[in-house]
């Protein structure tokens, strides 16, 4: 780390998200790069490199081999363009793997872009797509899909601590107050807890709005060394910690069901790299594919005791306003999760977040976190941003 | 005519049908499904067959109501991570049972079931579920 | 001289009532409970099938007789229901028990009496030496069309034996009838069978039963008072009884064996299930007479004696199995039967 150098972002841009029927993959991926050039102060002409994420294009599209297309429809000429799949952490690894690539000195502009188009399928086909993040011999044969997966976490974290069904429901009920106010949000539909205890069961006890939707959206943010930021933006946000690890694939091959393993380890080694405490973040965008995941992230990264990650939202302690301010996009849940898109969107969020220009929901904060999980937790990825 | 995935399936029936799984002779762990390389050995693992003995107790389970398409005759099943005796875990589901409830600590007990069939024409893949004894 | 060396069956939890099949079809429950003296029948779940309940069957006969499934030497499946119609149900067995792969293994069809008649090669292999142990397994999800009168019996369940030398009960002789009798059928690609109604009883079940009952009589100069049990196909409760009237044998003797009531009629595990029923209760030095029925027809007959070692072995499986039951109605019944179809 003492050789690398010195990163942030300098331009972010982001689709709607949402079921976009009249655009493609092609088309919202174009319109994310746009928004982050323009950002930037930028021409396509300037990118040297390019990550691109996403998890499912074959199945989703019948397309692989999305970086160069996406570098393409993004104006950008010959550079070199490589795809980041690793689940639902696609977008994380992807800006882990931009950062890496400014970091080392090997290129000094690099564009990461993570896109999903998800509705060109239907919902079923979706939903076995997204099943290959899990083990599919093991795992998916047997029956399991990830909304049973995380269920299988939920009971457990209930079993030993006490959890409720409604401080889960209390997270929905949040997050989509956030996405209310975010207009690049899939959902503007204020819900109660009510709701959410009412709605259909789709893996006990998880209901159908404990659970992140399926949507279309894209990312970018474009990363600079920092030292030459400001020759882009006048409010760069530095990247101040990149973190990631991984674990076992099948949910059952874990040490524990109530903790993600991965995430601790790499928000240790984040907070390490930014010599920062988890009371040290003041906003912070967390993997919510399901209300259970957003409390054990929660407590994973250290904000709150492992067992109380219930108690603290039902407290309040993770609204805009509270001890930690928790997916003020509106999280997964809220905002939507075009799977290869939400791990940029994340950093996206941050970077607004700290340059004050998250309309309607800023925290003033100076220093945010990003967490993006793969899977039930097969991997994890954790970025530190500060303000510059 | 030629059909997709039967070796990917046909490999697994051992492991599907009589929990064969393997066994470390260096550090004496168990693992189900087996495998190549011990983790906690790496290159000093001295890995054999091991037959667990189908009997093993309820971790965590949930009830599966919205299954993918090739489960969906069977639902909604209750979906379980079973610990067996021996110590690993795996992931199955827990036969319909009259009555009997199901709690995180009921004791199972291996049964044999179709688990999905490759459409009309197709294969049936037979495998495990577990069943809840008293 | 072969010997059966264990045993064990399987019969699916779910039940439906006489009651509820008549309902769907508007006759009178009373009268056919009456004519057929069956008041329920089992219903397998959804996941089950011949295979899956032949592997139950075997499994916990193994369990009972405590052999090495390596040293079972041949595997065979009678059945009416095979999962396929090319793709041995004993292949997966003998997988499913680890008796692979040195053995040998083929499925039987030859409607109620393909279990019987496995029983009989399984016999013939161990008594010349060509294998230590043999499983022979009946096993059925039994096919009836909706409406027609055997969707009143037809049940589902497995029974497998364990046959080798020196078990708990002796198999003193064996004798078969058969002749080309077409009282039941189904056609390759015929979803459900046909059958002959009235023609089914005395041309077919009766004249079977009867002839290879009579070949065994003379076999071995016994006679029905020799013997403690009876135990004959049961396609409901009242061929039984009528058949063993006819033969000579008295109500009190073939009790024991009529599953039939509880369960309906199993098929190619019809009479297997009411050998062990016997079996469960068996004093030693009792003697059991046997004889399937399978349609098309044949006639399998069995003399088996029960020997000391009958009391070393845990038994009362059955009478639990019995007793475990849940009701489903008609509409679950044919979607768990696979008849309710959605392509």
């Amino acid at each position: 780390m003492n050789k690398m150098r010195r990163v942030a972002i300098v331009g972010v841009g982001m689709s709607k998200f949402g079921e976009l029927w009249d655009k493609s993959f092609r088309e919202i991926i174009a319109e994310a790069g746009l928004m982050a050039l323009e950002d930037a102060n930028m021409e396509s002409k300037d990118i040297q490199a390019l990550y691109g994420a996403t998890m499912a294009s074959g199945k989703l599209i019948g397309q692989e081999h999305i970086a160069p297309l996406i570098a393409d429809q993004m104006g950008f000429k010959n550079i070199p363009a490589t795809r980041v799949e690793n689940a639902c952490a696609s977008g994380g690894t992807a800006l882990r793997e931009a950062y890496l690539a400014v970091a080392s000195g090997a290129f000094d502009i690099v564009a990461v872009g993570g896109v999903e188009k998800m509705t060109d399928v239907s919902t079923s086909s979706a939903t076995t797509a997204l099943g290959g993040a899990g083990d599919q011999e093991w795992e998916l044969f047997q029956g399991a899909t990830f909304p049973a997966l995380y269920a299988l976490m939920a009971r457990r974290h209930m079993h030993e601590f006490g959890t409720t069904e409604e401080q889960l429901a209390m997270v929905a009920v949040k997050n989509h107050e956030n996405a209310y106010k975010n207009k690049f949000a899939q959902f503007h539909n204020l819900i109660t807890i009510d709701d959410v205890l009412n709605s259909k069961l789709v893996a006990d006890p998880l209901k159908l709005l404990d659970c992140s939707p399926i949507t279309d959206g894209a990312a970018v943010a474009i990363l600079a060394p920092l030292e030459i930021a400001k020759k882009y933006n006048d409010a760069p946000v530095e990247i101040v910690a990149s973190a990631q690890a991984s674990d076992r694939v099948a949910l059952h091959d874990r040490e524990t069901l109530t903790s993600l393993k991965a995430t601790q380890i790499a928000a240790k080694e984040a907070y390490k790299q930014a010599k920062l405490e988890p009371k040290d973040i003041q906003v912070c965008e967390v993997h919510d594919c399901f209300t259970i995941a957003e409390i054990l992230a929660i407590e994973d990264l250290g904000f709150f005791k492992k067992g109380e990650g219930g108690k603290a939202t039902e407290e309040g302690q993770t609204k805009i306003g509270g001890k930690v301010a928790i997916n003020t996009s509106g999280g997964l849940k809220g905002c939507g999760h075009p799977v290869g898109a939400t791990g940029i969107k994340q950093a996206v969020e941050i970077t607004w977040q700290l340059r004050g220009e998250a309309e309607g929901r800023n925290t003033n904060a100076e220093i945010g976190m990003t967490h993006n999980v793969g899977g039930s937790g097969a991997t994890a990825v954790v970025h530190i941003f500060k303000r510059v | 005519m030629e059909s997709d995935g039967i070796a990917l399936k046909w490999r697994r029936i051992p492991n599907r049908y009589r929990l064969v799984g393997s066994h470390c002779e260096n550090c004496g762990a168990d693992f189900f499904p087996p495998r190549k390389i011990c983790p906690n050995c790496g290159r000093k693992t001295k890995m054999v067959e091991k037959t667990f003995s189908g009997y093993g107790k309820i971790y965590s389970f949930t009830v599966v109501r919205t299954p993918p398409e090739e489960h969906k005759e069977n639902a909604p099943y209750v979906l379980a991570i079973v610990q067996l005796d021996e110590g690993p875990k795996l992931t199955a589901q827990i036969i319909k049972s009259n009555n009997k409830e199901i709690k995180i600590g009921s004791r199972v007990k291996l049964a044999f079931r179709r688990i999905t069939e490759d459409g009309k024409e197709g294969l049936i893949h037979y495998g495990y579920k577990f069943q809840i004894i008293d | 001289m072969a010997s059966i060396v264990g045993y064990g069956f399987y019969i699916p939890k779910l039940r439906i009532k006489i009651e509820e099949i008549a309902r769907v079809w508007g006759e009178d429950p009373e009268q056919i409970k009456d004519s057929l003296g069956v008041e329920e029948k089992s219903v397998p779940e959804i996941d089950e099938d011949a295979a899956t309940m032949a592997v139950e069957a075997a499994r916990n006969a193994i369990n009972f007789s405590e052999v090495d499934p390596k040293k079972i030497g041949a595997i065979f499946v009678g059945s009416e229901s095979h999962p396929y119609a090319v793709k041995p149900t004993a292949s997966i067995v003998a997988e499913a028990v680890g008796a692979v792969p040195n053995s040998t293994a083929v499925d039987m069809e030859f409607a109620c009496k393909a279990g019987t008649t496995a029983i009989q090669a399984c016999m013939a292999m161990v008594d010349s030496g060509m294998i230590e142990y043999g499983l022979a397994i009946g096993s059925d999800v039994a096919q009836s069309k909706p409406g027609d009168a055997l969707d009143y019996t037809s049940g589902a369940g497995a029974c497998a034996f364990i046959i080798g030398k020196e078990g708990i009960a002796d198999i003193k002789a064996t004798a078969s009838y058969t002749t080309d009798t077409p009282d039941f059928w189904r056609k390759q690609g015929a979803s459900f069978p046909s059958h002959g109604g009235r023609f089914t009883g005395e041309p077919a079940y009766f004249k079977h039963i009867v002839g290879a009952s009579q070949i065994i009589f003379q076999k071995t100069k016994l006679q029905p008072k020799d013997f403690d049990f009876a135990v004959f196909h049961q396609p409901n409760a009242k061929f039984p009884a009528r058949v063993a009237k006819i033969l000579g044998f008295s109500e009190e003797q073939i009790n024991q064996s009529l599953v039939v009531k509880k369960i309906g009629n199993t098929y190619s595990a019809s009479s297997m299930l009411g050998l062990a029923s016997v079996l469960e209760i068996a004093e030693p030095n009792q003697r059991i007479f046997v004889t399937s029925f399978g349609s098309g027809a044949g006639s399998d007959s069995f003399v088996i004696e029960t020997n000391e070692r009958i009391k070393t072995k845990k038994r009362g499986m059955l009478k639990k199995m019995l007793e475990e039951k849940e009701y489903v109605d008609y509409a679950i019944y044919l979607k768990n039967k696979r008849v309710l179809k959605s392509e």
